[in-house]
């Protein structure tokens, strides 16, 4: 149900479209793909970056907006809180509630930990909850840890810390297992063979899903598996400060409640980190695919008590975000659409690359197409490109779409586009974080004792871009193994007076380095209010 | 000029562009949401909502992140319903009809009214999902349920006091670790990493140069 003004162009993607599907578009080269993003991608747009001034990755390079929450003050004074009757005292803290903290909080508490969850909306309201495409798990027989090693680490151009990512492959698979025996469902054929299709950088079809409800279906299971197990969840309350111990160990975090302002106090003998992503931020003015509390709180957190920081420049960039109509505009289009066999098609229905190039890639690709190209179709909105969705229930049968990507049908179709019949607009959207805090394999933060991280928190695990399905991986793998970190370590922590003087020393760290702004920070959730209503 | 439409949010009108999501319009108007507000796409459930159009008896239900305004909309959001969760341990029950008259036996008090059906945001057969449950078939309640987003409407429109998304939740689940079949090649793949047997090969890779895994990258077999 598009309006008159894209017939034109939605009848050249038609005409074209049998012979599209028979057409193998070459994959690039090395030099087209490095050509190809230096010109395009938003990450090398030198103007949207500075250098920070402050801090433990002084010097570096991050997006203005990140700089800005990294080096603003703190939300409170040392003075507004009474660290003497902490309102919570744990083992073990994890500062939220999406899929890497509830893997984390679930460890734990299995391996004996006293472990409460803290989240600043509910349990589930996470990144997770909206992962669409699948998980990777190097399982199938043609398959292997190490090739699923080598495309992980070629598709984040060879960035990785390589014992993070050899972590990820080889505990994939009992990460998919552990998820199966919790009760998640997969995508199987009668005989139990996982049903899996290749992501965008794959060299073999790893990605397994449950429809295309992947993340909601772990998020959901194990938001149930927390509940099962009595672990406190305390929503609607964010953490603002971490707080270390007069050892400078990491000792309990203070926290907010989001509806009434007030704050409390935890204690804790090892804090886990896991926040979660950025898009909500907004970099370069893109729209975003991820959930309404995704701000960077734990980059802002770890960054202020002395943590390092990796790759906080790079960031990804979904090549297929909803372009049309303006109401899903940024939201999330599966990988899997691809996965499936939809092409990228311009204005003149022309297929103009490989659908399965990496992401940043495509990325770079699709905006090409959209400026020096000219190539794009004006939305009203901006320019955006033809996914050519009829084309999946062509080769993978009728009713392929309804099976295996429901939710997109359903979000289309709010809209009257039936994506079965008609084509859709994308165009890049804010995705993910692929830089974070530092960490060693344990999960612990490479210069903070006693602080742990977890998820899309964590930088390096990926490299300087991320492969579809390696995302619900990591925060699997990751959450599972910090929260079994966190709880060992825990046993041998003796915590000392608590204190928050980091943040009149952060303070005059701002002072002699001349940042004067009121700003501060953590963002904790966007601000789209306009007050503009007449009535 | 944009055209625009009166919304009554909570009673209270407001004019908003008309092209707005619901989410949107309250943005518009000045809320700032906390509560109400999770995903913005669809997934979380958060953003459950109530609505009547000025002059229509029918009462209906929706995401807020999903749906437009119109003209004469009144609003109520249902951020939060009193859901019952029943706590189980996943490894000690059993996928028998008995697990649902154990922990919610409500189920069976359904009165067929269809009203949850009526009332779901994602257009799902809930009441038929909850049919499935009554007579054990956790393998079609599953999958009947599976769009589930668990905002709860059903449940406030629930005269036997169901609590369908959790029936469902645990339909899932057992269905997901006892009924669906096992995956082989997942069970050995996970013995031989056990084993060591890709100890080599990964340790070989840890080692090489960046110049050496560039090359063994940009010229490996790629799988039709």
């Amino acid at each position: 149900m598009y309006s008159e003004k894209f017939t034109e162009s939605i009848k050249a993607v038609e005409a074209a479209r049998e012979a599209n599907i028979a057409y193998e578009p070459a994959r690039m080269t090395a030099k087209e793909k490095e050509d190809l993003l230096a010109a395009y991608h938003p990450d090398y747009r030198k103007d949207q970056f500075t250098n920070l001034v402050i801090g433990p990755n002084k010097g570096e390079k991050v997006p203005h907006e990140l700089a800005e929450m990294l080096q603003a003050g703190s939300r409170i004074k040392a003075e507004d809180v009474d660290l003497t009757s902490p309102d919570y005292d744990v083992d073990v803290l994890v500062i939220g509630g999406g899929g890497a903290g509830s893997s984390a909080a679930i460890e734990a508490h299995e391996a004996g930990a006293k472990v409460m969850i803290v989240t600043k909306l509910r349990i589930g309201d996470a990144n997770t909850m909206m992962a669409e495409g699948g998980i990777q798990a190097a399982d199938k027989p043609n398959d292997s840890p190490a090739i699923h090693f080598l495309d992980a680490f070629g598709g984040g151009h060879f960035a990785a810390k390589r014992e993070l990512l050899s972590k990820l492959v080889c505990d994939a698979p009992e990460a998919i297992q552990w998820l199966n025996e919790l009760g998640v469902e997969f995508d199987k054929a009668a005989d139990g063979t996982m049903i899996t299709t290749h992501g965008g950088g794959t060299s073999r079809k790893r990605m397994h899903a449950a429809k295309d409800y992947s993340g909601a279906e772990i998020m959901r299971t194990l938001r149930d598996e927390v509940l099962n197990r009595g672990i406190p969840v305390v929503d609607f309350t964010s953490a603002i400060e971490i707080i270390l111990d007069d050892k400078g160990n990491a000792a309990g975090a203070v926290l907010m409640n989001m509806e009434t302002g007030d704050l409390l106090v935890a204690k804790a003998k090892c804090v886990i980190i896991a926040t979660g992503g950025a898009g909500r931020m907004h970099y370069q003015g893109f729209p975003t695919s991820n959930h309404y509390g995704a701000t960077a709180d734990g980059l802002v957190l770890g960054y202020r008590v002395g943590a390092k920081l990796l790759y906080a420049d790079t960031l990804q960039y979904h090549p297929t975000g909803a372009a049309f109509p303006e109401q899903i505009f940024g939201a999330l289009v599966t990988e899997k659409v691809r996965s499936l066999g939809a092409k990228l098609v311009n204005r003149d229905g022309k297929v103009f690359m490989h659908p399965l190039e990496t992401r940043d890639v495509a990325a770079a690709s699709i905006i090409r197409e959209c400026s020096d190209r000219g190539e794009g179709v004006d939305t009203g909105n901006g320019e955006a490109v033809w996914l050519d969705t009829p084309m999946i229930e062509k080769i993978g049968g009728e009713g392929t779409i309804e099976k295996r990507i429901p939710a997109m049908m359903r979000m289309f179709g709010k809209y009257g586009i039936d994506i079965r019949k008609e084509p859709i607009l994308v165009y890049p959207t804010l995705h993910y974080q692929n830089g974070g805090l530092d960490i060693s394999a344990d999960c612990m933060t490479t210069n903070v004792e006693n602080l742990f991280v977890a998820g899309e928190a964590v930088g390096g695990i990926h490299g300087r871009n991320r492969l579809m399905g390696n995302s619900l991986l990591d925060i699997i793998v990751f959450g599972r193994s910090a929260g079994k970190s966190a709880a060992a370590k825990a046993k041998d922590v003796e915590v000392g007076a608590l204190t928050l003087g980091h943040i009149a020393k952060f303070e005059a760290e701002r002072a002699a380095a001349g940042i004067t702004g009121d700003e501060v920070s953590p963002k904790l959730l966007p601000d789209y209010t306009h007050h503009r209503s007449e009535s | 000029m944009e055209a625009m439409v009166n919304v009554f949010l909570f009673g209270k009108q407001y004019r908003v562009p008309e092209e707005l999501t619901i989410m949107r319009a309250m943005e518009y108007a000045g809320y700032k949401l906390v509560r109400g507000c999770g995903c913005r796409n669809g997934f979380c459930g958060a953003c459950a909502t109530i609505y009547r159009i000025k002059g229509d008896r029918e009462l209906k239900v929706c995401l807020a992140c999903q749906t437009k305004v119109e003209e004469g909309m009144y609003v109520a959001t249902l951020p939060f319903f009193p859901l019952v969760k029943e706590v189980y341990n996943i490894e000690e029950v059993k996928p028998t009809e008995q697990v649902m008259m154990q922990l919610y036996p409500e189920i069976y008090a359904c009165v067929g009214c269809n009203a949850c059906t009526k009332a779901c945001t994602q257009g799902l057969n809930v009441m038929q999902y909850i049919a499935y449950a009554q007579r054990g078939e956790y393998e079609k309640c599953a999958e009947e349920s599976f769009d589930c987003v668990m905002c709860g409407v059903c449940s406030s429109r629930c005269p036997a006091g169901i609590s369908h998304p959790q029936v469902a939740m645990l339909a899932r689940r057992l269905n997901g670790k006892y009924l669906a079949p096992k995956t082989e090649h997942l069970e050995d793949r996970v013995r031989e990493i056990k084993d060591g047997t890709f100890n080599e090969l990964i340790e070989a890779l840890m080692q090489k140069s960046v110049e050496e895994m560039k090359e063994l990258y940009n010229t490996r077999e790629i799988e039709k």
